[in-house]
């Protein structure tokens, strides 16, 4: 109706009404574009990062080739004898968080079930909160659990592991996520209409087969969801692989031998004092870089996943 | 008034209801289900028709807090089904139910039908094939869904959806089937063909529909069963009650003069 007014030949008067109208849309205007300058921080500030880490990597990618980074074997750009292989990175990143996943997939997934299913309002209302303080627990709390409390347990039992491994850090790393898990699954889980229970209750089933043979199927895209969510903090975790699993690059999967991870590594460079514009500094972007893909695509796997078990009620 | 030479299926004696915080949602019923018919339970809404219904198949057992008075004989093993010892699940196994909205689950139309038979501990892959055809061709959706039997449940229409939970609740072969008001969510044709279904069905099965619509009691039932504020006003052979009722109560009801 405006834009019509605003297109008329200007011989036309515009009446009053019509005046007013403009004034008003003036206003909601400025408001939208208010509310979109808010949203748009945080679209920028992703941008800017992306576009830093991207002009940080091509100046290291223009000393290191490509084809060195995703094939040498060692990592040690801070050597005298510099290797720009991110393999050995990405091995303890991917082994630590197959381990967290391990852990946490099953018991937050446990939990949730309990929690939905299971447990009277009275427990959940318990429960609920417990799980709510383990997430404000500060990573490097659990770091030190990890490696003061977790590995000497683990060496009692197997005396050769070192004091610096991936197993101990992956196992603390995924009691870090089991409340997401958890969480998260239960809100999806308890988003499924009575009346779905109510026609598996009313076919004679037991709670257990109602809980794992409808709830959890119509929850699907909700928990695939919390399971993304997991694995992006558990890629993106810092400190517990940092404290725990050493700051050694190895390549290696074997979760008893300690490793460093992207994360570890950046938090460890960063600590120091490299100048800008040495290789070693460039390093940490490019490292950053692959872990921002890695974290993208299970996120695109995720959607996807999402999208194919999306609930029909 | 009923007709003495059938069997009565089910019977309600004297039955109280009281939801968990405390209203007393039905008030002293006590009717009989006769075996191979369909019995039709009307009135205003929030009369206590739903509430009466969950009470065969103890649906009422989910929520805790609410609580049974009386009985529910079922026959011809004068089993009391509200009875403290009496196990829900294995009434459920007996009596099954169809609701207001469809309400598959989220699995393929084959695995829907297979539900009942899986939780009662059927795997053999030939019974299980055998049982959901037959229960398919029962609820009038074989031909429908022959060709697609993997597909999604949620692909089908509202009233596809409301025979494939009756073909659901046919596999097992309960002795009684409850439905809720089984077509208000449903378009005429699709209503017709539930109707239909429901009349075919009572050579197998004795029946208890809720219905908001007169007609359709009318139409498909052999007794019908008037309600009002929890309490069983009239019942009697449903031409009785559409054509000469015994109480005003339910002639003002049917006549439209009230409700
Ligand atoms: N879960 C419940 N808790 C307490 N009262 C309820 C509950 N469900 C229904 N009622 C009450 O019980 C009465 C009967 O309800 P209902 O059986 O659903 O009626 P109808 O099916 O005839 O419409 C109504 O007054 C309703 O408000
Ligand atoms: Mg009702």
């Amino acid at each position: 109706m405006a834009t019509q007014a605003m297109q008329a030949p200007m011989e036309l008067t515009i009446s009053p009404r019509l005046a007013k109208n403009i004034r008003r849309n003036v206003k909601e205007r400025i408001i939208e574009l208010i509310l979109m300058l808010a949203a748009l921080t945080a679209v920028a500030t992703t941008f800017a990062i992306v576009g830093v880490l991207l002009y940080e990597s091509v100046s290291f990618f223009k000393t290191v080739s490509v084809v060195e980074f995703f094939t040498a074997t060692e990592w040690t750009p801070l050597f005298e004898d510099a290797h720009y292989g991110i393999m050995p990175l990405v091995s303890g990143t991917l082994t630590t968080s197959a381990i967290a996943l391990a852990v946490a997939v099953p018991i937050g997934t446990i939990t949730a079930i309990f929690l939905s299913e299971f447990a009277s309002h009275k427990a959940r209302e318990t429960v609920k909160p417990i799980l709510e303080l383990l997430v404000g627990v500060p990573t490097v709390v659990f770091g030190y659990f990890a490696l003061f409390f977790v590995t000497p347990l683990l060496q009692s039992v197997y005396p050769e592991l070192p004091s610096f491994n991936m197993l101990s850090a992956g196992i603390v790393m995924g009691v870090m996520i089991i409340p997401y898990i958890a969480s998260l699954s239960e809100d999806a889980m308890r988003a499924v209409p009575m009346s779905m229970r109510e026609g598996s209750y009313a076919m004679g089933a037991t709670r257990f087969q109602t809980a794992i043979k409808v709830v959890a199927p119509a929850a699907t895209s909700g928990i695939v969801a919390a399971y993304i969510l997991a694995v992006s903090r558990a890629v993106g975790e810092t400190m517990v692989v940092a404290v725990a699993a050493g700051q050694q690059p190895t390549l290696t999967f074997n979760p008893l031998e300690g490793a460093a991870t992207i994360t570890a590594y950046i938090v460890q460079v960063a600590m120091g004092d490299l100048p800008h514009g040495s290789i070693g500094y460039q390093s940490i972007f490019a490292a950053g870089l692959v872990l921002m893909v890695m974290t993208l695509s299970f996120n695109i796997i995720g959607h996807w996943i999402r999208k194919k078990y999306r609930e029909h009620y | 008034m009923a007709n003495i030479n059938t069997a009565i299926k089910a019977e309600a004696r004297d039955l109280n209801f009281f939801y968990s915080n405390g209203a007393r949602a039905l008030k002293g019923i006590s009717m009989p289900l006769y075996e191979n018919k369909i019995t039709a339970l009307i009135g205003p809404s929030g009369c206590g028709k739903s509430t009466f219904l969950r009470c065969f198949n103890r649906m009422h057992d989910l929520y805790p807090g609410n609580k049974y008075e009386g009985q529910i004989v079922m026959y011809p093993d004068n089993t009391n089904v509200l009875d403290a010892g009496v196990d829900p699940i294995e009434v459920r196994m007996r009596i099954s139910m169809v609701f207001q909205k469809p309400n598959p689950f989220p699995k393929s139309i084959y695995e829907n039908v297979a539900y009942g038979l899986r939780v009662r501990g059927e795997n053999n892959k030939r019974i299980m094939d055998d049982k959901v055809e037959e229960a398919l061709k029962g609820a009038a959706l074989w031909n429908e869904v022959k060709d697609r039997l993997h597909d999604l449940a949620f692909n089908l229409s509202g009233g596809q959806q409301q025979r494939l939970c009756i073909a659901r609740a046919l596999a097992t072969d309960p002795e009684i089937m409850l439905f809720d008001e089984p077509t208000s969510a449903l378009d005429p044709i699709a209503t017709a063909n539930i109707e239909e279904l429901m009349v075919e069905l009572r050579s197998k099965l004795t029946i208890l529909v809720v219905t908001h619509n007169m007609q359709q009691a009318a139409r498909v039932s052999d007794y019908t069963a008037y309600m009002y504020l929890g309490e069983l006003i009239e019942y009697d052979d449903t031409d009785r009650i559409f054509t000469n009722p015994g109480r005003k109560e339910t002639e003002d009801y049917i006549t439209g003069k009230f409700g």
